[in-house]
C-alpha cells in the first residue's frame, strides 16, 4: 500500500489561513487502512481545525467528505456539482489522489494534508515498512524476494558493502542490511548461485528517470 | 603492462608494494595538499587520494591529485559512485586520463547521512563493482559501455576496496570475486587489526587462487591512542580491533601510546609481508603523515624501488 504521514496541525493552520471555508477530503483506499486519511481522520483533523480556528477568532466552516479512491475518475466526479462552492479543498490522501483531484477541479485549489510516504507494508500494528519503489523491472526473483534497490541504502546491486554489521545497514542500527536478508533467503532457498552472477547496470529509465511514467492497456481501453 | 601505472610495474617486478593516502582539506588552500605530499614523497609507489570520505564536502580527488602528481608522487584517484551517475563516471574518469592519473579505486562510498550534508540526494546509478566493468570495458575494449567507440582510451590500473571484516564474514571471499571477475587488477583491504580474522579471509581467497587473479594490499592505520582505537571499534562500521590490540596501546603511559602504536602497525606490516597472497601494503596514516617515513622504514620498506617503464 501507499503510505503516509499526517502533515504538523501547524502547517495546515497555516495552509488554510486564508480560506473561510474548505473541503475536507478522505480516501478509502490505501491511507485508510494506514490510518491517515480515512474517514475517521477527516473527522479528527476537521474537528481540530474548526476548535483551532475559533480559538484564534476566525471560524471556519468544513464540509467533510470521504472517497471510495481520489486517484479514479469516477469517485471524484460526485463532488463536482458542490467543489466551486468552498474556497478549497484540504486532501488528506496520497499525492497521486491529491493531484488528480486538482486536475479534474481547475478552479480550486488543492492542499495535501499528509506527507505521502513509501510502498510498504504493515509490519505490526502501528508500524510500516517499505519494500518496493516501483522501479519498473522488478528483479526479486534473482535476489531471494527482496529488493535491493529497496531495501539497501544505496541500492547496490552486488552488495552487502563495507558498512554491513551484524546484520543492521550503516545508515542506522535499526535499519535491518537489505544484503544480509538477501543472503539469508539466497542460502535457505539454496539459491547461492545467483549471488556469484555479475548483475547488468540497472535500466532507470524504467523508473522514474525515465520521466514520468504511464501504462498503456489496449486490450482495456 | 595493462596501464601506465608505476603500481602496476612495481607489483608486476615482482616487489612488495607500498601505498599511502593524502586526503584533501575542506577548502580551496592548495598548500594543504602539497605538505602531505611532502611527507608522503618517497614513501609510496601510489598515493591515494579520497573522495569527499565520509560524505564530509572536500576539495575533489581529481584536484588532490593533480597537487600530488605536482609534487613528484604518482596519484591513485579514488572514485565514489554515491556521487555520480555513469554519465559523469565515465567523463570524470578520461579527464583522469588525459590528465595523467593512471591508477583509480573503484568505491560505493559512504552514505551521505555521515557528513555535513545528510539531505543530500545519493546516485548510485551503478554500484562499485559495475564501475570496475565499466572502467575495463573502456580500457581493454576501448568503447564505451554504452557500445560506441571511444577516441582515445584510459589506462587505468583498476583498483576496488574490500572489507574482510563486515558482516556477513562467509560472504566477504564471494564478493571479492565479483570484483576480480568484473575486473579488478588490484584491491587494498580495510584496515586490519585482527589478525586472525584476517588469515582465514586470506585462507578462502587463496582457496579460490584470487590472490593469483588480483594484487591484494593489506591497509593498516597506526593507532594514535587507546582512546582513537576505542573510538574507531565503536563507531566506524566494519572496523575490528581486538581487545588484546587495544590492551597493548592502553597498557602504555599517555605519552608513549603513540609510540606503541607505531610499533605495533611496524609489527603487522612484517607479518602480513610473509603471508602467502599478500602482495603489498596500503599505509593509511590518516592525518599523520609525518610518521609513515617512520613507519615504512621500520618495516624495511625503503627505499622504494624504481622500476623503468
Ligand atoms: S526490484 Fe523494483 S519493482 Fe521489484 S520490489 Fe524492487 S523496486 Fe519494486
Ligand atoms: S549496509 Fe547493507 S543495506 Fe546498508 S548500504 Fe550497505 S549493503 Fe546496503
Amino acid at each position: 500500500m501507499i503510505t503516509g504521514t499526517p502533515k504538523p496541525i501547524e502547517e495546515i493552520l497555516e495552509m488554510i489561513e486564508p480560506y473561510d471555508n474548505i473541503i475536507v477530503a478522505g480516501c478509502f483506499g490505501c491511507v485508510t487502512v494506514c490510518r491517515v486519511g480515512g474517514d475517521k481522520e477527516v473527522q479528527v483533523l476537521s474537528s481540530t481545525l474548526r476548535l483551532a480556528r475559533e480559538a484564534s477568532g476566525r471560524k471556519i466552516e468544513i464540509k467533510e467528505i470521504c472517497l471510495e479512491r481520489q486517484c479514479d475518475p469516477e469517485y471524484l466526479e460526485p463532488m463536482r456539482p458542490y467543489v466551486e462552492d468552498y474556497q478549497a479543498v484540504l486532501s488528506i490522501a496520497c499525492g497521486a489522489g491529491i493531484q488528480f483531484m486538482a486536475e479534474k477541479f481547475m478552479k480550486t485549489p488543492l492542499l495535501p494534508g499528509i506527507n505521502t510516504g513509501f510502498l510498504g507494508v504493515t509490519e505490526r500494528q502501528g508500524e510500516w515498512a517499505e519494500r518496493c519503489q516501483g522501479c519498473g523491472d522488478c528483479v526479486l526473483h534473482l535476489t531471494g524476494g527482496i529488493c535491493p534497490v529497496t531495501r539497501c541504502a544505496k541500492s547496490i546491486f552486488h552488495g552487502p558493502c563495507g558498512g554491513s554489521v551484524n546484520g543492521t545497514c550503516e545508515v542506522a542500527k535499526d535499519i535491518k542490511c537489505g544484503w544480509q536478508l538477501i543472503i539469508d533467503r539466497l542460502k535457505s532457498l539454496d539459491q547461492m548461485e545467483n549471488y556469484g552472477k555479475l548483475k547488468p547496470y540497472k535500466g532507470w529509465d524504467a523508473s522514474r528517470d525515465g520521466g514520468p511514467r504511464r501504462i498503456l492497456r489496449e486490450d482495456m481501453i | 603492462m595493462k596501464s601506465a601505472s608505476n603500481l602496476e610495474r612495481v607489483l608486476t617486478a615482482g616487489h612488495f608494494a607500498v601505498t599511502g593516502e593524502c586526503g584533501p582539506p575542506r577548502g580551496a588552500d592548495p598548500e594543504k595538499v602539497l605538505k602531505k605530499a611532502a611527507l608522503v614523497k618517497g614513501n609510496v609507489d601510489v598515493c591515494n587520494v579520497t573522495d569527499n570520505q565520509t560524505s564530509v564536502v572536500r576539495m575533489s580527488s581529481l584536484a588532490g591529485c593533480m597537487l600530488v602528481k605536482q609534487s613528484g608522487i604518482e596519484p591513485l584517484l579514488q572514485m565514489v559512485v554515491r556521487d555520480r551517475n555513469r554519465i559523469a563516471l565515465q567523463s570524470d574518469l578520461l579527464g583522469a586520463a588525459a590528465l595523467g592519473v593512471h591508477n583509480l579505486l573503484c568505491l560505493s562510498g559512504d552514505h551521505q547521512k555521515f557528513g555535513d550534508d545528510p539531505k543530500a540526494k545519493n546516485v548510485f546509478d551503478i554500484d562499485s563493482i559495475q564501475l570496475i566493468h565499466l572502467v575495463k570495458t573502456m580500457r581493454d575494449e576501448g568503447i564505451f559501455p554504452s557500445g560506441e567507440k571511444l577516441d582515445g582510451v584510459p589506462r587505468f590500473y583498476i583498483g576496488c576496496a574490500v572489507n574482510p571484516f563486515a558482516d556477513p564474514f562467509e560472504i566477504r571471499v564471494p564478493r571479492l570475486k565479483l570484483k576480480v571477475d568484473a575486473g579488478a587488477d588490484f584491491v587494498q583491504t580495510q584496515c586490519i587489526y585482527n589478525m586472525d580474522k584476517f588469515k582465514l579471509y586470506m585462507e578462502g581467497a587463496r582457496k579460490q587462487g584470487l590472490h593469483e587473479r588480483v594484487k591484494i594490499l593489506a591497509g593498516v592505520t597506526p593507532l594514535k591512542s587507546a582512546g582513537m582505537a576505542k573510538f574507531m571499534n565503536r563507531m566506524v562500521a566494519g572496523i575490528d580491533i581486538p581487545d588484546e590490540v587495544i590492551k597493548r596501546v592502553a597498557d602504555e603511559p599517555k605519552e608513549k601510546q603513540a609510540a606503541k602504536g607505531i610499533e605495533i602497525c611496524i609489527e603487522q606490516i612484517q607479518e602480513l609481508k610473509e603471508m602467502e597472497g599478500i602482495a603489498g601494503v596500503h599505509v593509511m596514516a590518516i592525518e599523520w603523515e609525518e610518521k609513515l617515513n617512520e613507519i615504512v622504514g621500520g618495516a624495511g620498506l625503503l627505499p622504494r624501488p624504481v622500476v623503468e617503464q
